[in-house]
């Protein structure tokens, strides 16, 4: 789950973390309250508030001088959608605009903070590299990329946050402020249950003080039920709509462009579906895993999250019975194509644990359902169909 | 010989009389697995399944000398659970439960670093089964035949396809480990390779991948170096889009990483038999051997 760069930052001053100082947008009227509750001296920075990175170079960050700049900010984006390098092609709504108090920039840096798959623990990546794409400079210029690991307590070693600070050319007094911004983040980071922060760019200001311009945090979703505040700030209009319906019913769906439909039983045969179809010259609509404990209900929703896709022209079921019933997952089938109607081709495979009563069940059904006992002739088939 | 378990593995299931781990259990003793009791707090002194149930891990280690645990307990309680029955000297851990937050494993290696006894394999996994011997995991026994291909997996459902497939071509399997899919796990695919490659009946591996991670990419670098038998594999993934989570938490591509495409170059270039389609992996280990 994702937050916006402002929840970031309400999080950021809890863990003393130092942000500017900011006022939100929701609507026109807020405006001159928004303006008023700043310090606006010298103008401030308008911000979109969308899930995206990438927003600058669309025109979704500017330095506005005046309250009529602000104003025509609002007008521009409000209410209108974001199209980033980020985003697919419709982008993401703006619902939220932050205004921030304006920060002197000496100099950019990037911090970050993940999980390592690798060493099975928390690592910090920080870079003198700031502002941009730490994938490129990761790529382009290793040497300027700097790793170091979490222990056990969440802590680097006073000794290594020395060695970093040097590599980074910090003064004493830097390398304290550093030092407390990385405890800060490594403390927020365990706390909340993230899976992301990363801080692009840490700036050195020109009165030489590290400051966090920007705020990226991702939660870790299996951690949500401890986290309820956090739960809170879930913004379902920066998610894909049936993504979103699909979580609420634990159904694991991801769209995509092409015209068939697919339903299938664990993350790695649900990609492994799309990629047989791909294989045979189909186009997946759709990653869809109704997970190990598929119900009726789940089947019938699925369904629904499916056929609510109007390119879908058929549907593949790919079924392999390890903890689920065929037979079950059979029934379902039957129930939900009667109480959708659905009219699309549907071809089914069921495989594992009672797939033989689950196929006389959907013989028996009258319905028209293509059954197919391998994967492959089963994509095959519906290729052929939807042509 | 087959690895990690066999007739001679004594085992319990912690979480033994919630309804998942009941049908399970029940399936793995059905199947002739050495089940010697469970743990559920609070429910000790009764009977379940025919076996006895027991307060603590510990309580269960001093009454039936068991060896490994598999674990069904929800995904809140399992961090505990792990730690537990290391602690209480169980060798061998099984973690089924999905959903697990992953600053959880994180905790769960560091402790794990005190115990280097313990093998742990999951969470999020489908277990482990030695046809013919011991089944301790929830895949289905009926697609299982006793044989020579070894199976590592990061994911269920696809294990089961990589299984029936070498059933269907006659070999069988010595033994199927299911690693899971969450991003910090306990066993990777180099410990399962270095097994199977140590192990008399394996003749060949199966390495069934995902995208996410660069996990396939640095097994790919353990074969080329230290891995004689044959080996096949096939990598989930190929149309997923960047940025996307693919249903397990360590199923994305991100930042351009852990594409299926790079998977696949990394394990062609060390020597493995690659399929692109899934469908061809049985096929493939015929052709191999």
């Amino acid at each position: 789950m994702n937050l916006h760069e402002y929840q970031a930052k309400e999080y950021f001053e809890t863990y003393d973390l130092p942000v500017s100082r900011r006022s939100i947008i929701k609507k026109y009227s807020d405006i001159d309250e928004a303006v008023e509750s700043i310090d606006f001296s010298n103008g401030c920075v308008a911000k979109v508030q969308s899930h995206t990175g990438g927003r600058g170079k669309v025109g979704g960050v500017k330095l506005c001088k005046s309250k009529v700049e602000v104003k025509e900010f609002v007008e521009q984006w409000l209410g209108k959608k974001i199209v980033t390098i980020q985003t697919d092609a419709g982008g993401l709504p703006v619902n939220i605009i932050s205004l921030e108090e304006l920060t002197d920039i000496d100099k950019e840096l990037y911090m970050s903070f993940v999980v390592d798959r690798g060493e099975k623990c928390v690592s910090m990546i920080v870079s003198e590299a700031g502002g941009m794409n730490i994938e490129e400079v990761a790529e382009k210029t290793p040497e300027k990329i700097l790793k170091a690991k979490l222990n056990s307590d969440y802590l680097i070693e006073e000794k290594e946050i020395k060695v970093l600070a040097n590599s980074l050319n910090f003064n004493s007094e830097q390398t304290d402020q550093f030092s407390k911004i990385v405890s800060g983040c490594a403390k927020l980071f365990r706390e909340k249950d993230l899976s992301l922060l990363e801080i692009n760019p840490l700036v050195i200001k020109t009165d030489g003080n590290l400051h966090c311009l920007d705020a990226k945090i991702n939660v870790d979703e299996n951690a949500l039920y401890r986290q309820e505040d956090l739960l809170d700030k879930r913004d379902p209009t920066q998610e894909d709509q049936r993504e979103y319906e699909a979580k609420e019913n634990d159904l694991s769906y991801v769209s995509l462009d092409g015209n068939i439909g697919c339903m299938v039983n664990g993350a790695g045969l649900a990609m492994g579906t799309m990629d047989t179809i791909k294989l045979y010259d189909g186009e997946p609509a759709n990653f869809l895993d109704v997970g190990g404990t598929a119900t009726k209900e789940r089947v019938s929703k699925a369904f629904k999250l499916i056929l609510s896709d109007q390119n879908v022209k058929g549907i593949l079921i790919n079924i392999f019975g390890g903890i689920v019933r065929c037979d079950l997952i059979a029934q379902g089938i039957i129930d939900a194509i009667k109480e959708r109607s659905v009219s699309v081709p549907i071809v089914v495979r069921l495989q594992g644990n009672k797939s033989e009563e689950g196929k006389s069940i959907l013989n028996d059904s009258g319905l028209n359902l293509i059954g197919e006992d391998s994967l492959q002739e089963a994509s095959k088939k519906i290729v052929e169909l939807v042509k | 010989m087959s690895v990690l378990i066999d007739n001679t593995t004594k085992a319990i299931f912690q979480g033994y009389t919630g309804s998942q781990a009941t049908m399970h259990a029940e399936q793995c003793i059905d199947y002739g697995t050495n089940v010697v009791g469970g743990v559920t707090p609070k429910k000790g002194g009764q009977e379940h399944l025919g076996k006895p149930v027991f307060n603590s891990v510990q309580e269960a280690i001093k009454e039936t000398a068991a060896d490994t645990s598999v674990i069904f307990v929800p995904a809140k309680f399992t961090k505990s659970a792990i730690i537990e029955a290391a602690e209480a000297g169980i060798n061998l851990i099984i973690c089924i439960t999905e959903g697990v937050p992953v600053l959880d494993m994180v905790d769960v290696i560091n402790v794990l670093k005190s115990h280097p006894e313990v093998r742990l394999i999951g969470p999020n996994c489908p277990g482990v089964i030695s046809p013919g011997k011991a089944k301790l995991g929830i895949m289905p026994a009926s697609i299982h035949l006793e044989g020579t291909v070894g199976i590592v997996s990061r994911s269920g459902t696809l294990t089961y396809e990589a299984v029936k497939q070498t059933t269907d071509a006659g070999l069988g399997q010595s033994t199927c480990i299911g690693i899971g899919g969450d991003p910090v796990n306990g066993t990777s695919f180099i410990d399962a390779l270095e097994m199977f490659e140590n192990d008399s009946q394996t003749e060949s591996i199966v390495m069934v991948g995902e995208i996410g991670g660069s996990a396939e990419e640095e097994a790919a670098e353990y074969i080329r170096d230290n891995i004689k038998k044959p080996v096949v594999s096939y990598i989930a993934g190929v149309t997923a889009p960047k940025g996307k989570r693919m249903g397990h938490a360590g199923a994305i591509i991100s930042g351009g990483k852990g594409t299926a495409q790079d998977k696949f170059k990394a394990l062609e270039s060390a020597g493995v038999g690659v399929v692109t389609d899934l469908n061809l992996i049985g096929s493939r280990l015929k052709e191999s051997l």
